[in-house]
């Protein structure tokens, strides 16, 4: 009964079939299984955000779903994001702010900060301070990391009007 | 850490799932949104030999109003409570509460009754459905159980659910026009476990409780219903009926001692919230006291 589990996914849009054992969390099976490094793992128990993909739109913590749950999803990494462009304007304002200096926290960082920019476009700097509560940064100290998702949020509602 | 090994099965309804729990319910664990289980797994402090997936449940999900019952389905998701009108309308103290639960990554997957079965004494939910006066639907192949939320905490992780028992929903009274609710937890950090933290619901006849329910959390092994609002019902509030309010409540609880706080800094902050509570539902500076008595 602890046998592979057969799934089939979407993964920054491309279809995806693996077979894994249940207790494989996303995490790692993006990273192992699909080679999608960017996605880290830090804590393993859903306290550092480190892991923070879009799960169907939502974003979620890999480290706290399994591989099996993700049947018939549709998942994005930040490989995805990155390959798009979609969020090529936040990470400009990262590097402008260096809102970065390790990076380990990064890929989640942009995940989540992404969410928070599509979802309150008109986030002052206390929600955004929110929004990002789950995301543990050891370097910066978090004032440029809201700076950039500041300046992204101002600049995307300028290009809006 | 990575979990030990477990068997997987996804249920595809609510009669497979019981099915699946009557044959392995004291090896198996129900996954619901996981996103407390898993933490578990992961740190192998549970190791069950069957994870059951009710995830794919539809009827398990959503939220509806009738005959003035609002019923949450166990798998809505926080997320969901936070941004329902019908919640925001009939239940505002659970949109309260829910912003204090976790981070938003966590509310996307976290379920409304994975987080009553789990029974965490320091989480928010379980001492909003004792201060709503929820009743909490269970069901097993032998049928259906309506379990008063003041009886079915019974310490820490553990409630009166049966191995065999599936939490399928929960029922909350719509608000009356003149009901009142308060929510406030101390915690180190936004998102963190409170350090202690109440959850009030509360009838208001003019400047007088006639009714109030304070559901305490993280002041003992399991959400408390403080029997210390009969002092503040009945008649306009006083600072002594407050005083002997602080003083019952100290009396009818023993918080424990961990690395966040001392049982002395708890009872403090439990008074401090009860005074914090009464003033700001009677808009009455003059009660919130900070006397250290």
């Amino acid at each position: 009964m602890t046998d592979l589990v057969p799934i089939s996914l979407t993964v920054n849009g491309e279809r995806v079939s693996a077979e894994v054992l249940p207790r494989l969390n996303l995490a790692d099976f993006l990273r192992d299984q699909l080679g999608l490094t960017g996605t880290h793992v830090g804590c393993e128990h859903g306290v550092c955000g480190a892991c923070t993909v879009r799960v169907n739109g939502d974003i979620v913590r890999a480290c706290l779903l399994l591989a099996v749950q993700t049947e018939s999803a549709s998942v994005q990494t930040i490989e995805g994001l990155s390959d798009s462009g979609e969020v090529s304007d936040l990470q400009a304002a990262f590097r402008d702010r260096n809102a970065l200096q390790c990076g380990y926290c990064t890929p989640g960082m942009l995940m989540a900060a992404q969410d928070i920019l599509i979802h309150e476009p008109d986030a002052d700097r206390e929600q955004i301070r929110e929004h990002l509560s789950g995301n543990y940064c050891r370097c910066t100290g978090y004032h440029a990391i809201v700076d950039a998702v500041e300046a992204t949020a101002r600049a995307r509602s300028e290009q809006a009007r | 850490m990575k979990a030990s090994a477990f068997s997987y099965a996804r249920a595809s309804s609510v009669v497979d799932a019981l099915d699946l729990l009557a044959r392995h319910g004291d090896q198996a664990k129900v996954l619901s949104g996981g996103q407390s289980l898993m933490p578990a797994l992961n740190l192998r402090l549970s190791a069950p030999e069957l994870l059951v997936d009710i995830g794919a449940i539809e009827e398990l999900r959503g939220i509806s109003v009738a005959n003035g019952v609002l019923t949450i389905g166990a798998l809505t998701r926080h997320v969901d409570i936070l941004r329902s009108a019908e919640i925001a309308r009939h239940a505002p103290l659970l949109t309260d509460a829910i912003a204090h639960v976790a981070h938003p990554a966590i509310r996307n997957r976290g379920t409304f009754g994975g987080s009553l079965a789990h029974a965490d004494p320091a989480s928010e939910l379980p001492a909003c459905a004792l201060a709503l006066d929820a009743v909490i639907l269970v069901r097993s192949r032998d049928g259906e159980r309506r379990i008063q939320a003041a009886d079915f905490f019974t310490g820490i992780y553990e409630t009166l659910l049966a191995p065999d028992e599936l939490l399928v929903a929960v029922e909350v009274p719509v608000a009356k026009p003149n009901a009142v609710h308060f929510f406030h937890e101390y915690a180190r950090r936004k998102g963190d476990y409170a350090i202690v933290g109440l959850a009030a619901s509360g009838i208001l006849d003019g400047d007088v409780f006639t009714g109030l329910r304070l559901g305490y959390f993280a002041v003992g092994d399991k959400p408390m219903l403080a029997m210390a609002s009969d002092h503040l019902t009945g008649r306009p509030v006083t600072t002594s009926m407050l005083a002997d309010a602080q003083t019952a409540l100290d009396a009818e609880f023993d918080p424990q001692e961990d690395q966040q706080a001392t049982a002395g800094m708890r009872r403090y902050l439990a008074r401090q919230l009860m005074a914090r509570c009464v003033s700001t539902l009677l808009g009455r500076q003059d009660l919130e006291t900070r006397a250290l008595a």
